[in-house]
């Protein structure tokens, strides 16, 4: 139980999927006009990986991982296809089923359900999970060793991102009154934006978990 | 038969047209995909705190959108439009793995400081950026040219953040040190290494940088 809170919020702040590794970053920027669409596709993103966490997960400790299917069969290298494989189906199932049981999250959502494919904080979130399985659950907090473990990360993750677009959502609402020089205006001041949103968020970097 | 309509599709365009030419130089400098077209922002970040594997994730990364937008060309007529985007991913998917594990084999050093970075190319929006807009509509070759030239304006952008990030974050170049020992604090010298440049946060200012350059010198506005 310590381990999934650990987990869970290291995941939130520490190891922030925008502030840390830069993950999902075109949506980011893209997305992030105001807050109300932003905590939208947060939602989306939380949605879709807790779903593809664990079932990557699954494939790659049951199938891919050396000597997981046969004695001497080793299938990693097929790991990026399958996640990817992996990822755009959950993306289509969710859809469907988001739109067969809740029409109104599902108009809410609209054009980020199908986007979230080529997210690559999904995409990354699995690969940092397959690397974190070799971890060792006694001295790393950020060990993965089961789906209970994938779930706390992924929600984690999730949640991270969530906050990172709203928080960044709120600020460019606010920043559309500001003078800014002209070059400087849309993209850049927003890069600058999130590199001090990042600053702010290495502060989280120290805690002990 | 599907090779004879590529041909007469190419037979009305010469190997290096005009048209071809502005395919190849706009991505370099007017329409840079990072600058201006806001695509491919992750990894652009997150592997330029040195330069070495910042050339060598440009040069991945051109290498697969080169090709991916080759085989996409070649079969962009036989695709079937609702499950496009998933043939698009597993082409991109193959080309990464190919490119992941050449990497492992020659340059394992740098492969490990990429990490999962070289896994995300398959998320990379330049490639299905490109892809969608151009391969798509457009036969081979101009699809080849677009494929490097976007690949190439991506990789210049790492290559300028990442010298500025190893210079100023670590005084080397390459790993070489180029400040000498004797100017550093410790040494008794007033130098200090400038540890922010080494952290995620400069690399977002730096590449913020580059854009309000690009966009006061050649006049872009949002």
């Amino acid at each position: 139980m310590e381990h999934f809170i650990s987990l869970f919020v290291r995941s939130i702040f520490v190891d922030n999927m925008i502030f840390a590794f830069f993950l999902g970053m075109c949506s980011y920027l893209a997305v992030s006009k105001t807050v109300k669409t932003s905590f939208g596709l947060g939602i989306a993103v939380t949605f879709v990986l807790l779903i593809t966490v664990p079932v990557d997960y699954l494939l790659q400790t049951r199938v891919l991982a050396s000597g997981a299917l046969a004695e001497g069969v080793d299938l990693t290298f097929l790991a990026f296809i399958l996640f990817i494989a992996v990822i755009a189906a959950m993306v289509q199932l969710v859809e469907m089923i988001v739109e067969r049981f809740s029409p109104s999250l599902y108009a809410a959502l609209g054009i980020f359900l199908p986007l979230i494919a080529v997210n690559c904080a999904i995409m990354g979130a699995s690969l940092f999970m397959q690397q974190r399985i070799l971890l060792d659950p006694e001295t790393s907090t950020q060990a993965i060793g089961g789906v209970g473990d994938c779930i706390a990360y992924a929600l984690g993750s999730g949640i991270g991102w969530t906050l990172a677009i709203v928080g960044l959502a709120a600020i460019r609402e606010k920043m559309a009154y500001s003078d800014v020089p002209k070059p400087l205006q849309g993209l850049g001041i927003t890069f600058i934006t999130v590199g001090l949103m990042a600053m702010a968020f290495m502060c989280f970097s120290g805690l002990k978990l | 038969m599907l090779l004879s309509t590529i041909n007469k599709e190419d037979k009305n365009m010469s190997l290096f047209s005009k048209e071809n030419g502005e395919i190849f130089k706009g991505p370099l400098n007017l329409n840079n995909p990072i600058a201006v077209q806001v695509l491919g922002i992750c990894s652009a970040l997150a592997v330029t705190s040195q330069l070495k594997p910042a050339i060598v994730m440009g040069l991945s990364v051109t290498i697969i959108t080169a090709f991916s937008n080759v085989i996409i060309s070649l079969i962009r007529k036989t695709i079937p439009n609702r499950i496009r985007i998933i043939v698009q991913l597993v082409v991109v998917a193959a080309l990464v793995t190919i490119v992941s594990n050449i990497l492992k084999a020659y340059v394992y050093d740098v492969s490990v400081q990429l990490s999962v970075y070289v896994g995300l190319i398959i998320t990379n929006c330049i490639l299905m950026g490109r892809l969608e807009a151009f391969a798509m509509q457009n036969p081979a070759w101009p699809s080849f040219l677009d494929g490097v030239a976007n690949g190439l304006g991506y990789a210049f952008v790492l290559v300028v953040v990442g010298f500025f990030r190893e210079l100023l974050g670590f005084g080397s170049l390459f790993g070489v040190q180029l400040i000498p020992d004797s100017w550093y604090m410790e040494n008794g010298g007033l130098y200090i290494n400038n540890g922010m440049m080494t952290m995620p946060a400069m690399a977002l200012i730096l590449v913020a940088c580059f854009i309000w350059v690009h966009r006061a010198v050649n006049k872009i506005e949002d």
